[in-house]
């Protein structure tokens, strides 16, 4: 049984994945995390794996699109349709 | 004439060798991927497995790719199984001198005589590979970046011995590949590896003097040179083992003290912290450690 998250939920823990490599400077909910000069591209996987881990979800391939992932609002968001999806809400 | 290339060699299964089976294989090529053991070649699999998923998103490969389809072209093997049927074979091995030889020795008694080999080194000198072959002027350097599907350059070293058609065959691959060639002459380091693993170097004794820390060093050189990357994500993501070989590899070739290895470099070394493959270098990479 999953803990049931709201959609503020998640931001905690999705901030505690990027405090590891943001340190002090962590971005806004809407600042693209990209485009921040603190990670590169390459950073996506990590960022993908440590969702499907800590929300325990599958990421699609038709879901790996930049747009799910670049802001800490859209993986939230993300992170909440899948999870509707999963519990057939 | 340059020789068509359908079935190419991979030697060698770490970062550089998966990153080019993968865009080999995504580029319509038959690959076989060889290295000394199964576990070694099953970390491989899961390594391009992850790389054709990620593929679309970080642009290497369209969006119409079925990564299933291109997966299936890729063989893996111990035993150099195969070989005798490929048309052009890369290595991709540590940069050590003897187990490359010895590479070198097995492919040339399995290939057959007009296959090309490439040699993905960063600083072993290709001519001083051609002589430990019986095909010299099929030898050439193709100094690959990693991550390998994502560069679209690749620097291109002619040896001694290497004739135009090897290299007309190598330009031939790389447009298969959709990259672009530069050809340099023979010369340890070449043209990059000179000059970045010098800078690496350098970067990582001002952490080790507490000049800056590593992300302070890194940042100066994104904001205020405009690169992608800092010097010292750049060695976490070669792999600080590697680095250490290539700076080593430029003292002992050139003689000269300005290549003499950092201790923090060395320490981190024998520590295990190798960067972006072992989770930990000069910066974390917690999930692909647990992944």
């Amino acid at each position: 049984m999953t803990t049931q998250h709201t959609t503020d939920g998640h931001r905690p823990a999705i901030r505690g994945f990027l405090a590891q490599f943001f340190g002090d400077h962590q971005p806004a909910d809407e600042d693209d995390i990209f485009a921040t000069g603190f990670v590169n591209s390459l950073f996506i996987m990590q960022l993908v794996l440590f969702v499907e881990g800590e929300f325990e979800l599958t990421v699609e391939d038709e879901d790996l699109e930049m747009a799910n992932f670049n802001t800490v609002a859209a993986i939230d968001a993300f992170v909440a349709r899948k999870r509707a999806t999963v519990a057939g809400d | 004439m340059a020789q068509s290339i359908r079935t190419v060699g991979v030697v060698g299964a770490g970062v550089m060798g998966t990153g080019l089976a993968q865009a080999l294989a995504v580029s319509g090529h038959e690959v076989l991927l060889v290295d000394r053991t199964e576990e070694i070649l099953a970390r491989a699999e899961q390594q391009i497995q992850q790389g054709l998923r990620f593929g679309r998103v970080l642009g290497a490969q369209g969006a119409g790719t079925d990564r299933r389809v291109v997966a299936k072209r890729i063989r893996y093997t111990t035993e150099y199984e195969g070989f005798d049927g490929a048309d052009f074979v890369i290595e991709n091995v540590t940069e050590d001198w003897d187990i490359k030889r010895g590479v070198y020795q097995r492919i040339d008694a399995v290939c057959r005589p007009e296959c090309v080999f490439a040699a993905n080194t960063s600083v072993i000198p290709i001519t001083r590979i051609g002589a430990a072959t019986g095909r010299q002027d099929r030898v050439l350097g193709m100094h690959f970046m990693n991550p390998v599907p994502l560069k679209p350059t690749v620097e291109v070293i002619r040896g001694h011995h290497t004739s135009e058609e090897t290299l007309d065959t190598a330009r031939q691959l790389l447009t298969q590949l959709g990259k672009e060639g530069i050809v340099v002459e023979d010369s340890p380091g070449f043209v990059s590896n000179r000059v970045l693993m010098l800078t690496v170097n350098e970067a990582v004794y001002l952490v080790h003097e507490g000049v800056a820390s590593a992300a302070e060093v890194d940042q100066i050189f994104r904001s205020c040179f405009g690169h992608r990357m800092g010097p010292l994500e750049t060695a976490d993501l070669i792999g600080l083992d590697t680095i250490l070989q290539s700076v080593e590899g430029l003292y002992a070739a050139f003689s000269d003290s300005k290549y003499r290895p950092c201790p923090l470099l060395t320490r981190m070394v024998d520590a295990g912290l190798l960067g972006r493959k072992s989770g930990q270098g000069f910066f974390a990479y917690p999930t692909t450690a647990a992944s």
